[in-house]
């Protein structure tokens, strides 16, 4: 279709206030007889707390609060970590405020402190004496899932979830298999470390209502605060701040809870910011995996049978750990057309930092498994990377493992061939030490909810008595163009110039609730609630225009601040007209629409089948590398992403995620580790957690497809998360390629890859 | 040095003259962030490794939370606020938003007068050595791309003027 606005790489609004340093961050704000507050964090990974001895502490002048579990009134809640939905059980967990009898990880909250200065706190938080008995822990998945082993938590055994699909008879396909590839891989803990700490500033207003000013990619947790607090749901408000950085890290409540208990305590504002340290220590990390994974094919390259074994490292509290592990089982096998399958997923709770959400979401995975597996069987059986893939990935009206036909464009094959062939020939190398590959490596990833969530948005549209328009959506805006987007659909919708549309987002008092930025689902769901209460607005004006030049509705457009009539061109109103025609006859111009994405039943975990997302993106990475043989060292010369978007809304922020994202998994792939030994988190800053820095990595050279058969406006499809899927397995098939050693354990560091080239015996 | 004693500082910031007292061991980063009001100076790590403090101190780009308040004492800072009429830092600023280089613009001030002290003693650079200057200033969301490219952009006009 032709759009006027959308599609266009118009520079967002919010661009121009960042870039003068104006935007006011969750850390940027402050109040007069603002405290300061600091948390006590356990030094142990596993023990029982004895005693927590605060008198010292509470005695020091110029503090106002110290809180521990037993001032809590609701410590420990039976949560839906920000579902609204009741969707059983299985996909609850335990929120514990802070830590009580039991420790479970290091670095869990144990008590807080709110002070006249930060310093202040700080010392107070040294003044409380906990009395600590160390228990042993576990700190393996494979360990901690065998019987007797020891609990992490009151239950009596560490297993979150289990999953399973059965398609077809495994063990028969593998008997007829010509070839059998079968590998364990092994992914860490990952940090999404975005530059800004978790942070944020509490009141209690006039009317008695608890406002929470938190950098959050959800403010639904107004919700679970109140209910820790005992209070309505009504008198906790939760206005979101121009987020520095998600990617899933903030998606959990992180400093709300402790925010509100202390202002509600003191009953004066209270600020609280992580310290990098202690933002490493407190939030949900991306699960570490081991995977088992079993290929069979014939000796054509066709697959017959894929049977794969994930655990995930859920970490010391459940989270959103069956979510992810839900991902994880719809996507343990891939894109691929096979006709017998078995998977098997289990999270497993042990006394390491906790998994929750992170960019990536339990897809990204088995992306790494699966994609180094087809590679694998490519390579044995000299079947070329493309070829291998397009002979087996799923095509338009094939089903995925989970039963389901997949009945719109998928992009597998034509994303594939087109990363490929833009990676050209291999260059020679001009050192006997440096060796050239090429990798490549598809992805699918869902975007929106899982679809037995009934996901709702909402948004509101108004145009104003001078024809300026007012948007207002509950959407957290996290940097990739939330807000922007939005503007975009409604200046499309209405004829309306950018800088006549201004925008209110994130405020559970006052804007439409619009769920969670997570999920890569604001685009397609604010973006389609959006579009629709556009749409109604537009139809009331050229209701009245039609009405107004004794016209036929169908023969009018809105364009350029005009109603114009297509046929004929000497016939237009100016939409202040309109606007002025609508108000006189007492018709508003205003209309909130709530977008619902499809309902399906919640699954049974013992047979994961049927619909389960809504749609999928899907892409492909190509990249070429350069491996020194003598120290590992791997040098990235080119990364190719291509991927189906449906339709771009803003080509500058899909180029954005597509960067971004890939060169997020860069980290993935080559650097990034979060060591963990014991319990022990050992990467506590930048430099033991090594995020990609600008020399560190080429050009990504984006390749877009726009099919328009995304469930998006105008057929879009989401991206966010999508994006760094399948650049880790490019990398590390172009490492095999370029000195025939797999690497099966990331990240992909220099000694990992010398030591895969030349085993230590 | 004894960090439990105060000191007492003039500093100018932005053109602007502070006295004010200050401890010993605070950083120029607490410092700007809590007195001066220039909160554009962001603090991402404030263990140098991360640059979201990037600020012009006598003239050299530096990371101020390896810089303690009581350094400053006579000495002339600059923050991305102060140098808004600066004819470099409005041309990249201009070119960062017209290429996209902003996501969620936490690192955009630190970015931004790195790459401005960059240019300044640079005048033509090729991309590598823009990411070489830029590689102690970490963005989680852009992949680097965006900003190279708007840096870059701005490299070449000015080349281009020379000329």
């Amino acid at each position: 279709m032709d759009t006027n606005v959308v599609g266009k790489g118009l520079p967002k609004f919010d661009a121009w206030p960042k870039a003068k340093g104006k935007i006011i961050y969750a850390d940027d704000f402050s109040m007069p007889g603002m405290l300061y507050a600091k948390v006590l964090r356990s030094q142990h990974p596993a023990a029982n707390i004895l005693a927590v001895d605060t008198s010292q502490a509470k005695a020091l002048p110029g503090v106002f609060a110290v809180l521990t579990a037993e001032d809590v009134l609701n410590n420990n809640l039976r949560a839906k970590f920000g579902q609204s939905t009741d969707v059983g059980a299985q996909f609850e967990g335990l929120y514990r405020v802070l830590a009580e009898k039991k420790i479970r990880f290091f670095g869990e909250a144990i008590a807080l402190v709110a002070a006249t200065s930060e310093k202040l706190a700080e010392e107070a938080i040294g003044l409380i004496e906990v009395t600590y008995e160390p228990l042993p822990g576990v700190f393996d998945p494979i360990e901690a899932l065998q019987p007797g082993a020891y609990c992490v938590g009151e239950s009596d055994n560490n297993v979150i979830s289990r999953f399973k699909i059965r398609k077809g008879d495994v063990a028969e396909a593998f008997k007829t298999a010509d070839i059998v590839i079968e590998n364990t891989f092994r992914v860490p803990f990952s940090d999404h470390a975005y530059l800004e700490p978790e942070s944020g500033v509490a009141w209690i207003d006039e009317n008695e209502v608890i406002t929470i000013r938190a950098s959050t990619q959800v403010i639904e947790h107004f919700r679970t605060v109140a209910e820790v607090l005992g209070v309505p749901h009504n008198q906790v408000r939760v206005i979101g701040t121009w987020v520095g950085g998600g990617f899933g890290g903030k998606e959990d409540i992180t400093v709300e809870t402790f925010l509100a208990l202390l202002t509600w305590k003191t009953r004066r504002p209270v600020k609280l910011t992580f310290t990098r340290e202690e933002s490493l220590l407190a939030h949900g990390k991306r699960h570490s995996f081991i995977i088992k994974h079993k290929l069979g094919a014939t000796k054509d390259g066709l697959l017959v049978a894929a049977e794969t074994e994930l655990v995930a490292d859920a970490g010391a509290y459940i989270y959103l750990s069956p979510w992810v592990l839900l991902y994880s089982t719809v996507n343990a096998v891939g894109p691929y057309n096979i006709p017998n399958v078995k998977v098997d997923t289990v999270a497993v709770l042990t006394n390491n930092p906790f998994g929750s959400a992170f960019r990536g979401f339990g897809a990204i995975q088995p992306n790494f498994a699966y994609e180094s597996q087809i590679d694998e069987l490519g390579r044995t059986l000299g079947i070329d990377p493309l070829t291998i893939r397009q002979k087996n990935c799923l095509h338009q009206g094939d089903a995925l493992a989970t039963g389901v036909t997949y009945d719109r464009y998928v992009a597998l094959s034509d994303a594939a061939e087109k990363a490929w062939q833009a990676l050209g020939p291999k260059r020679s190398s001009n050192s006997k030490n440096v060796k050239i590959g090429h990798g490549l490596a598809i992805g699918m990833m869902s975007y929106g909810r899982l679809t037995f969530l009934h996901d709702t948005s909402r948004s509101y549209v108004k145009i104003e008595l001078d024809g300026s328009v007012l948007v207002r959506c509950g959407i957290p805006d996290l940097g990739a163009g939330q807000a922007q987007a939005l503007c975009q659909i409604v200046g499309e919708e209405l004829g309306v110039p950018q800088e006549k549309i201004k925008i209110y987002i994130s405020d559970t008092a006052l804007t439409p609730l619009a769920g969670t930025s997570t999920a890569t689902r604001q685009l397609y769901m604010s973006g389609n609630a959006t579009l629709k209460a556009a749409a109604a607005v537009r139809e009331r004006l050229l209701t009245k225009a039609a009405m107004m030049l004794n016209t036929d509705k169908a023969n009018l457009k809105l364009l350029n601040e005009k109603i114009v009539d297509v046929t004929n061109q000497d016939t237009s109103l100016s939409l202040k007209a309109v606007v002025g025609q609508c108000s006189t006859d007492g018709d508003e111009l205003y209309s909130e629409a709530q977008f619902n994405a499809p309902f399906t039943d919640v699954p049974i975990s013992e047979q994961i089948t049927g619909q389960i997302f809504a749609d999928f993106t899907f892409g492909a990475y190509a990249v070429a590398v350069a491996v020194d043989v003598e120290t590992g060292a791997v040098t990235l010369e080119r990364i190719i992403a291509c991927f189906d978007i449906g339709k771009a809304i803003n080509i500058l922020n899909v180029e954005g995620q597509l960067e971004g994202g890939g060169l997020m998994s860069v980290g993935y792939a080559l650097s990034e580790n979060l060591i963990v030994e014991q319990g022990y988190l050992k990467s506590r800053s930048y430099r033991e957690y090594l995020l990609p820095t600008a020399a560190d990595v080429p050009d990504i050279e984006t390749i877009l497809i726009e099919s328009g058969s995304g469930i998006g406006p105008y057929g879009a499809k989401g991206v966010g998360e999508p994006s760094g899927n399948a650049i880790a397995p490019a990398i590390t098939n172009a490492i095999c390629d370029a000195v025939g050693a797999r690497v099966t354990t990331l990240p992909a560091t220099p000694e990992r890859v010398f030591f895969t080239m030349f085993p230590r015996s | 040095m004894n960090f439990e004693k105060d000191v007492a500082i003039k500093v100018n910031i932005n053109g602007i003259e502070i006295r004010s007292t200050v401890a010993a061991a605070e950083s120029l980063l607490e410092f700007l962030r809590k007195h001066s009001e220039t909160v554009d100076v962001k603090c991402g790590c404030s263990q140098g490794d991360c640059g979201t403090c990037t600020v012009v101190f006598e003239g050299q780009t530096v990371k101020s939370c390896l810089v303690l308040a009581a350094q400053a004492n006579t000495k002339e800072i600059w923050t991305l606020k102060g140098l808004e009429k600066d004819p470099l830092m409005q041309k990249l600023q201009e070119s960062f938003v017209r290429h996209g280089a902003v996501q969620c613009g936490f690192c955009t001030p630190g970015m931004l007068v790195a790459a401005r002290g960059f240019l300044e003693n640079n005048p033509n650079p090729d991309r590598a050595g823009i990411r070489d200057a830029l590689s102690g200033n970490l963005c989680r969301c852009t992949g680097y791309q965006k900003i190279v490219d708007a840096v870059w952009t701005v490299a070449s006009e000015k080349a281009s003027e020379r000329v």
